[in-house]
């Protein structure tokens, strides 16, 4: 999208150089990040260039706290819920948008209600529900809360009301079933937005806290978040070497993913028509 | 009909499956046991050594340990699994949880399996100063075994530039003056290096107990239902703190973060720190310069509150996991093992005897700061505990901060945090 | 989104229900037709039990829970063998004395009044740059997206050095200046905006995305025609460019609003609701009081007024800005 009128040189240098002191100033902490874990602790706040690089910090993260089974819980957790997501999200959304059925405006309006009302500020009544079925301290556990989700159903009913019927009344023609028709019709062309919807959630999940901080105890369940804030939070006082090298550890799948993947990123928000 | 997301399910489950069985065999007896890491080091590592060591010693039995977090976390951990049905059968606590628990009706007393002479005189075998938070009512609730006491770190190289004698101020007065000498500014007149920091977040109150008890003067009584936050006593000392930064300015002023005053302390920001003992192996390992370790500063009185953690037997035990969990807790706490898990973390070996073992006695010859500790306990006090603990605790630390940052004067600070904290004890009176 | 949303305010979503005017030949008879009472009840049946499972997990952790916790506010906590009690209004009049409720509630509400119109500001400023012809477009989005992806529990530790007294970032380039060193989250002036930085550091580069794909789907031949009219840059953006990213705007809005309530991490890392309650946010104080108190029903008591609060800014946008807003 072009500018109305082209802009002053002036103008557009004092914008290139705005913008990009921002940048910088918004990807310090990563970079800070970056030189302490590579750099001797006693170095962490003594920025010279010449200070000596090491790997130990690294060794030494991942020797304190049990982080590859971390990473298989986070991997687990995030894969269940997005899982269960997509398929709930897409049977829920395909009948709010082709469906008449009774109360279902009603249902509709519920279901909004959970974009406010997150299962995170229900902290307490749900750990007392996880705590009635017995399932505190498992992974569904953490997932369970999320699994339904409102913006998901929001998002993927949006996309099928816009999906022509003809389309719909060609597969029925056919004498395909209601979830043939689903399947062969609407999630194909729906592909964007499941990236899309993919993504933030794996983000989201990935990157959770409160809650299994709340619901997790043993080290069999604890995601990464929370092992990373029990590794951090010693007594002893905070190196911050060690720290930002376990960090950078259980930042780096997402991370890199991003830097992959980052136009498709872009790209799928801009086709889901998200605004 | 085909549902390609299915496929993924399969091995998702499975996986989910294997994470929840647990490969106990049906006639070892499981002991499920949390413990908080509090210092730094390869801790968990240590655990899981002494685990597997009584393993070996002792077939049949299964150490289970979970490792939870800080204090605060295992807490929160023990207590919720408690409250979910499935409580672990020993936990490392702090000591002054025992009122919380107890009010849970979490926890059971040790007194109940101690029946032999030898097992009573076991209970006897440790610090006094350690047993005040773990007894109440005549009966014992838990046994030390991560102990600590606050002492004061002081930096040798930066004493001896400001043309001080090479020893730690031996009081009040002293560290006063001591601090003029040792803050220094820079051309314009900010200040470069300050005397002196007590951190005052995370849990301010177990420093001010140095204070206190310096002045002479308790917090709590016994039975943990009675607070004294606004004696005249207590009050002075909080002015003191407070006026360490605005009087005397030898301290930061605001509230000072416990967790980077170590760095703090490294990177000659402080020339002395007061923190916990357990921060000795940290300090030996990463301090740039001579240091020296040294007991609080006296005024009136002398002393420190002791700190750390406890084990603790939880309720819906079989008696006969009961007898294996005590003979877990006897096995940690020998002398042995007392003094090798002193040596490795820096906490204060619990028993005497433990201090006698020829292991412990090289240590402290190498490294005489270690023995530091262990000559305050004799002027250590119980650490802060009452029913209601954290949140009384919070009224208290709530008041600390607001005088320190200068919102309320110590004694308008003091005396909202006795009203609260009286509020919140009436109920257990 | 918002389309729908705006449907949702005035009823009924169109289309189902109105007969196409192609009636098929080959005798199938699309669902959600109401031509005979069989296919409508098959439609009802259909539509349920597609919904089902959804409903169940969300009845159960959304809907119940939000119910009990008003019902459990009513009542005392359980503590060992005393279940609980009902005790009608008490925990509530408890709480209106509680000096550290007022003292949260309050801070949340600063810091969501700062936190939010910043974030938003700087979305669209960033969206805005990015679209244009600035160089080295492909780092900058890289730049502003990668707190997203960054654990907040993670970041809050590097900005806790950031802040540090002394030796801080912070204050070393201040020092540079030659400011001297300040105790940014030890002092009650500046905790709270310590948080707020962290908080729009956070989230702006996500919802820059949002205003980027809105901006790219704007049609280039509305710049045209005001840069025929003569119109300046300004005066595009202000009465063309924002109005038709009122969707957006309303979408950032939302989820920008309850990210302030939903996200204390960084409370929990850097500043632990100190000194003495100056950064102490809502949903801090309830986990407090909740897990570490262990005073459950206070802390539904706590929740009720996070719900209420949550439930009011919801229909405060939807009623409230909704009329404001174009549709293409």
């Amino acid at each position: 999208m072009n500018p109305v009128n082209q802009s002053s040189p002036l103008t557009t240098a004092l914008e290139t150089v705005g913008a990009w002191v921002l940048a910088i100033l918004w990807t310090l902490p990563l970079t800070y990040a970056l030189w302490a874990a590579i750099h001797p602790s006693a170095y962490s706040a003594d920025f010279v260039i010449d200070a000596p690089l090491t790997v130990e910090n690294f060794v030494k993260a991942w020797n304190a706290a049990p982080f590859a089974r971390y990473f298989l819980n986070t991997f687990l957790l995030v894969t269940m819920i997005l899982a269960a997501q997509l398929v709930l999200c897409t049977l829920a959304a395909y009948a709010f948008a082709r469906f008449d059925f009774y109360g279902r405006d009603v249902a509709f309006i519920l279901v909004l209600l959970q974009l406010m009302i997150m299962p995170d500020v229900l902290i307490v009544e749900n750990y007392k529900t996880m705590s009635a079925l017995g399932i505190v301290d498992t992974i569904p556990a953490i997932g369970l809360p999320y699994m339904a989700s409102a913006f998901g159903i929001f998002l993927l009913r949006q996309t099928f009301k816009t999906i022509p019927r003809e389309l719909d009344d060609a597969a029925r023609v056919e004498g395909a079933g209601p979830l043939q028709v689903l399947l062969k019709v609407y999630v194909p062309l729906a592909k964007p937005i499941y990236i899309a919807y993919g993504l933030v959630s794996i983000s989201y999940h990935w990157n959770n806290f409160l809650w299994p901080l709340i619901v997790t105890n043993s080290v069999n369940t604890r995601p990464l978040t929370v092992g990373l804030q029990i590794f951090a939070s010693s007594d002893q006082g905070i190196d911050w070497s060690v720290i930002t090298a376990a960090t950078l550890m259980t930042s780096a799948p997402l991370l890199i993913a991003f830097l992959l993947f980052q136009r498709q990123f872009v790209q799928s928000f801009m086709r889901a028509g998200i605004r | 009909m085909r549902y390609p997301k299915m496929k993924w399910l399969a091995p998702i489950v499975g996986a989910i499956i294997m994470a929840w069985t647990s490969n106990v065999t049906a006639a070892d007896v499981e002991l499920s046991f949390y413990y908080p890491v509090a210092v730094g080091g390869p801790i968990t590592k240590i655990i899981d050594g002494y685990a597997a060591t009584f393993e070996k010693e002792n077939p049949g039995i299964k150490i289970k340990a979970i490792y939870a977090g800080t204090y605060q976390d295992t807490l929160v951990k023990a207590l919720t699994a408690f409250k979910s049905g499935e409580p672990p059968d020993i936990a490392v606590l702090l000591s002054t949880d025992m009122f919380t628990l107890i009010d849970e009706d979490a926890i059971t007393p040790f007194d109940g399996l101690l029946k032999t002479d030898t097992d009573k005189a076991w209970v006897k075998s440790f610090y006094p100063a350690f047993m005040e938070n773990s007894q109440t009512g005549g009966k014992t609730w838990g046994i030390p075994f991560q102990r600590s006491t606050v002492v004061m770190f002081w930096n040798k190289d930066a004493f001896k530039a400001a043309g001080l004698p090479n020893k730690a101020p031996d009081n009040w007065d002293e560290l006063v003056a001591d601090g003029k000498k040792l803050t220094k500014s820079d051309a314009s007149g900010n200040v470069s290096q300050w005397a002196i920091e007590i951190p005052s977040t995370g849990f301010p109150y177990w420093l001010f107990q140095g204070l206190t008890t310096a002045n002479d003067v308790r917090l709590t009584n016994s039975a943990g239902t009675e607070t004294y936050f606004d004696k005249p006593a207590v009050v002075q000392a909080l002015q003191f703190w407070v006026d360490l930064s605005r009087k005397d300015k030898i301290q930061p002023a605001g509230t000072i973060e416990w967790g980077t005053t170590p760095k703090d302390f490294f990177e000659r920001k402080t020339a002395i720190m007061w923190t916990s003992t357990g921060n000795l192996t940290n300090v030996k390992n990463n301090a740039p310069f001579a240091f020296g370790v040294a007991m609080l500063p006296a005024h009136h009185g002398r002393g420190s509150a002791t700190g750390g953690g406890n084990f603790y037997l939880f309720k819906k035990m079989s008696d006969e996991k009961r007898a294996t969990a005590l003979k877990f807790v006897k096995w940690m706490t020998t002398p042995e093992r007392a003094a090798d898990w002193g040596i490795a973390t820096g906490y204060v070996a619990v028993r005497p005897d433990a201090w006698e073992t020829p292991a412990m006695k090289k240590y402290v010859a190498d490294f005489p700061a270690a023995a530091v500790a262990r000559d305050q306990l004799k002027y250590a006090v119980a650490e802060l505990s009452t029913h209601d603990n954290q949140r009384v605790t919070k009224a208290l630390n709530d008041g600390l901060q607001a005088a320190l940052t200068g919102t309320k004067t110590p004694e308008q600070a003091m005396k909202d945090a006795q009203q609260e904290a009286a509020r919140i004890l009436h109920t257990y009176k | 989104m918002t389309q729908s949303s705006g449907q949702i305010a005035h009823g009924i979503d169109g289309g189902a229900t109105k007969p196409l005017p192609h009636a098929t030949s080959t005798g199938v008879t699309p669902l959600a037709r109401p031509s005979g009472t069989r296919f409508r009840m098959t439609a009802h049946i259909h539509g349920w039990l597609l919904l089902l499972p959804s409903t169940v997990l969300l009845v159960t952790f959304t809907h119940f829970p939000a119910v009990t916790t008003i019902i459990d506010s009513f009542f005392s906590t359980p503590k060992g063998r005393r279940s609980a009690v009902f005790i009608g209004l008490d925990n509530y009049q408890a709480m209106l004395d509680d000096s550290v409720f007022w003292r949260a509630l309050g801070n949340n509400i600063v810091y969501a009044a700062s936190v939010v119109p910043l974030t938003i500001a700087l979305a669209l400023l960033m969206a805005i740059w990015i679209n244009g012809k600035i160089a080295g477009r492909p780092f900058l989005r890289l730049s502003f997206f990668t707190p997203t992806v960054l654990p907040m529990i993670a970041v809050a530790n590097i900005w806790l050095f950031f802040y540090s007294p002394g030796y801080g970032l912070l204050d070393q380039v201040f020092g540079l200046f030659g400011f001297a060193s300040h105790n940014w989250l030890g002092n009650e002036h500046t905790a709270l905006a310590c948080l707020i930085v962290v908080a729009i550091w956070k989230d702006a580069g996500f919802f820059m995305i949002f205003y980027l794909a809105a901006l790219q789907q704007m049609s280039p031949q509305l710049a045209e025609a005001a840069a025929l009219e003569g119109a300046s840059r300004w005066y595009f953006f202000r009465r063309i460019t924002f109005p038709l990213l009122m969707p957006t705007t309303l979408f950032v809005l939302v989820n920008s609003i309850i990210n302030t309530f939903r996200l204390i991490d960084h409370v929990v890392v850097m500043t632990r609701g100190g000194p003495d309650n100056t950064t102490a946010l809502l949903l801090f104080y309830i986990y407090e009081v909740g897990f570490k108190f262990w005073d459950t029903a206070y802390a539904a008591t706590l929740t009720v007024v996070l719900l209420a609060l949550l439930a009011v800014l919801a229909i405060g946008q939807f009623v409230f800005l909704d009329r404001r807003i174009h549709y293409q």
